[in-house]
């Protein structure tokens, strides 16, 4: 592939003529490359896959070449759309036919974990957390309005994808992660407020060595 | 099971916990993943130099994916 700074792969691409041709196959090679590496443990996702999120993400890139804000190589943010493409249209694919409703339905009424189960080390511990899990479970009901609540289901305890519980909200992921970060903090301000030491329940919630 | 339903509890509970009101969202973490992953690339910092981008990465899995995809892919392309 030539190599281009960042200016030259600008200016070829937004003049008609060979050079623009050139630039656009060694870009596309450079792209469907990446993206093969990215997607190796992924056996679902052939080479066919990969061709079609290469060209999606083409059109996209030729479309926002003004948004380039230069901060990296061009080789590196173009990439970056192609790996938005490709997980955005993946995700959309594992989660299609996927009922949000549905999937929530076994975490209706309450937020309330099988924490018991937990093999914790001590039971000191197993009380904090049992005590603030039961805080955060009464609160989420208490605080939350229910669209939040719905969002927090379908990301944090069913596990589906920001991106896919947006579309079924009628929003975008960015948007829904603004409205669960509100809602955490809302929940924060709650646990301060009725005298909880977030640094002593932090403590009993911090990550297990592994 | 219900191992993963309590560690999603527990790690909701860490997220609440830390919720800091600065925090970026995807559309601002992606804007700026791209640097953060040649500084990754570079043997920077990118952590401290980015430390909210560094930190919604920790909260988002859809960006947390994406970020390790686009870093695989260019790890791939450099040493190739």
């Amino acid at each position: 592939m030539t190599q281009r700074t960042n200016e030259e792969w600008l200016s070829v691409l937004t003049r008609p003529g060979p050079g623009r041709d050139d630039a656009l196959r060694d870009l596309r090679a450079r792209l469907v490359r990446g993206l093969g590496y990215a997607m190796v443990d992924r056996p679902d996702v052939t080479a066919a896959h990969i061709e079609g999120f290469v060209q999606e993400a083409l059109v996209k890139i030729l479309d926002n070449l003004e948004s380039f804000r230069g901060d990296s190589r061009f080789t590196t943010w173009a990439q970056k759309i192609a790996v938005h493409q490709a997980f955005d249209e993946l995700r959309r694919k594992r989660w299609e036919n996927v009922s949000l409703d549905e999937l929530i339905e076994q975490y209706e009424g309450d937020f309330t974990p099988s924490v018991l189960d937990d093999p914790d080390p001590s039971p000191e511990q197993r009380v904090t957390q049992r005590t603030m899990l039961e805080t955060v479970r009464r609160l989420i009901n208490e605080e939350l309005t229910e669209r939040q609540r719905r969002a927090m289901r379908g990301v944090v305890l069913a596990g589906m994808s920001t991106a896919e519980v947006a579309r079924r909200m009628d929003t975008n992921r960015n948007a829904l992660y603004k409205l669960m970060h509100d809602a955490r903090q809302r929940l924060k301000q709650r646990m301060e407020a009725e005298g909880i030491s977030l640094e002593e329940a932090l403590a009993a919630f911090e990550e297990e060595r592994r | 099971m219900k191992t993963i339903e309590s560690d999603r509890m527990k790690r909701l509970v860490r997220n609440i916990l830390t919720t800091r009101p600065d925090e970026i969202g995807c559309e601002e973490c992606l804007a700026q993943m791209d640097r953060f992953v040649e500084m990754e690339l570079e043997g920077k910092d990118p952590a401290k130099a980015m430390p909210l981008v560094q930190d919604h990465l920790n909260r988002c899995r859809d960006c947390h994916e994406e970020f390790r995809a686009l870093l695989t892919a260019l790890r791939g392309l450099n040493d190739a």
